[in-house]
């Protein structure tokens, strides 16, 4: 980065036009002006969708959005690029942080004059993440991960898109597999990848081919892009994330990329290089059958009675529900025979 | 000078005039971590700033995925 110094001030140039830098992007040695930002931005995710052929012009895609920067972002640009592109709202019924993030969706999509889809887990099956994770006893994000899961391959399946897109950055990707490797998860290793081929089962698609244009940009990036290009997306964290193991992650090796830039990069596209392979030969050799409640693609049962992970975890919960509602009718036909029993006392 | 901060959102007062390297240290930020924005201008982390500026660190990092 060429830099001079005036009246104690910092004057980095363009790498491009030589004209003050609006954001360095330290792991590239590199300082852009906004335009050029943007350039450098759209370049590196159209880099992505080539270098491993994600989707072609033809194809119809289904963007995932959330409302915060990343997906935003990324819309953006393939509406940019010219893309055959729709969004995919799904409300979570986290209170006022999901009707926010909509509402940005909303407003990004008219703007836009782009299609968004919108749908809730509340009118889809009658609970939200709050309310799931306070009957299955499990941490917010594991059944919200879980659930966004299935309902983005429903949705891509139901209204006909053929690629499922996602806003997973560089900082995503390197903190999963920072997890995977401190965990030796090796079967979640071999299906970490840029993009995640169709499954079909029998002649039907079970789950569409899912890709991550972002992989070539790092958070920091994605946030400043959105901020240059006006995109009013949520700054605001979800209220449920405190604590998440993901985030975590992600400090640490903000740290260490504070000290040494570039090695998120050199982690992550290292994988891909040299030991995703190694990994993805062992996630192939399962055999996926038909989930026995809703047809998605899950591993044999013993039981000969395969069920997906999503339908198991519905069951779950609404076993507890009625666990609840029974605890609860018996109580209150308990505290009205007290009450009766009181008052004939009195 | 006034410094918005997220998550929670708030202001705090820091006296200018400063880098906005020097601000991030005293707030013990990790400059990778944030977006400096002044008036909706990115700023780098050498840009100076003044005891009248005010500007706002927004955190770049979310959770879950």
């Amino acid at each position: 980065m060429a830099a001079t110094k005036s009246r104690g001030r910092s004057h980095v140039k363009c790498k491009v036009c030589r004209g003050p830098a609006a954001v360095e992007v330290r792991r590239h040695n590199a300082a852009f002006c906004p335009e050029h930002f943007i350039s450098h931005f759209r370049s590196q995710v159209a880099r992505a969708i080539h270098e491993f052929k994600m989707f072609e012009p033809a194809d119809r895609l289904l963007v995932a959005v959330s409302g915060g920067k990343d997906s935003l972002a990324l819309w953006d640009v393939l509406l940019d690029l010219g893309y055959d592109t729709a969004g995919f709202y799904l409300g979570l019924g986290i209170g006022g942080y999901s009707d926010r993030s909509r509402d940005a969706c909303i407003s990004f999509a008219d703007g836009r004059g782009a299609k968004l889809i919108v749908r809730s887990l509340s009118e889809e099956h009658g609970y939200s993440v709050p309310t799931l994770a306070r009957l299955s006893g499990r941490v917010p994000c594991s059944g919200c991960g879980l659930n966004k899961r299935y309902e983005f391959n429903r949705a891509a399946l139901e209204e006909g898109y053929e690629v499922l897109v996602t806003g997973h950055n560089l900082d995503d990707e390197v903190a999963t597999l920072f997890g995977n490797v401190l965990h030796w998860n090796t079967d979640m290793l071999g299906r970490q990848a840029p993009v995640l081929e169709e499954r079909v089962i029998g002649s039907e698609t079970a789950l569409v081919r899912k890709v991550k244009p972002l992989v070539r940009v790092a958070e920091r990036e994605t946030a400043a892009y959105a901020v240059l290009r006006g995109i009013d997306y949520i700054v605001e964290e979800c209220p449920l994330v405190e604590g998440n193991t993901q985030h975590r992650y992600k400090e640490a090796i903000t740290l260490i990329e504070e000290s040494s830039p570039g090695t998120k990069q050199q982690m992550y596209f290292g994988f891909l290089k040299r030991a995703a392979h190694r990994f993805a030969e062992e996630s192939e050799a399962v055999e996926l059958v038909a989930c026995s409640s809703c047809g998605s693609p899950t591993i044999v049962a013993e039981d000969g009675n395969p069920r997906c992970s999503f339908c198991k975890m519905k069951a779950r919960t609404e076993r507890a529900r009625a666990g609840r509602r029974r605890e609860q009718e018996a109580g209150g036909s308990n505290r009205g025979a007290q009450g009766a029993e009181r008052g004939g006392k009195e | 000078m006034k410094v918005k901060l997220r998550n929670p959102d708030r202001v705090v007062e820091v006296d200018g005039p400063l880098a906005v390297s020097d601000l991030l240290g005293r707030l013990d930020i990790v400059p990778e971590a944030v977006l400096v924005i002044r008036s909706g201008t990115l700023l780098l982390r050498g840009e100076s700033l003044s005891d009248e500026d005010e500007v706002e660190v927004r955190p770049v990092l979310s959770g879950g995925t």
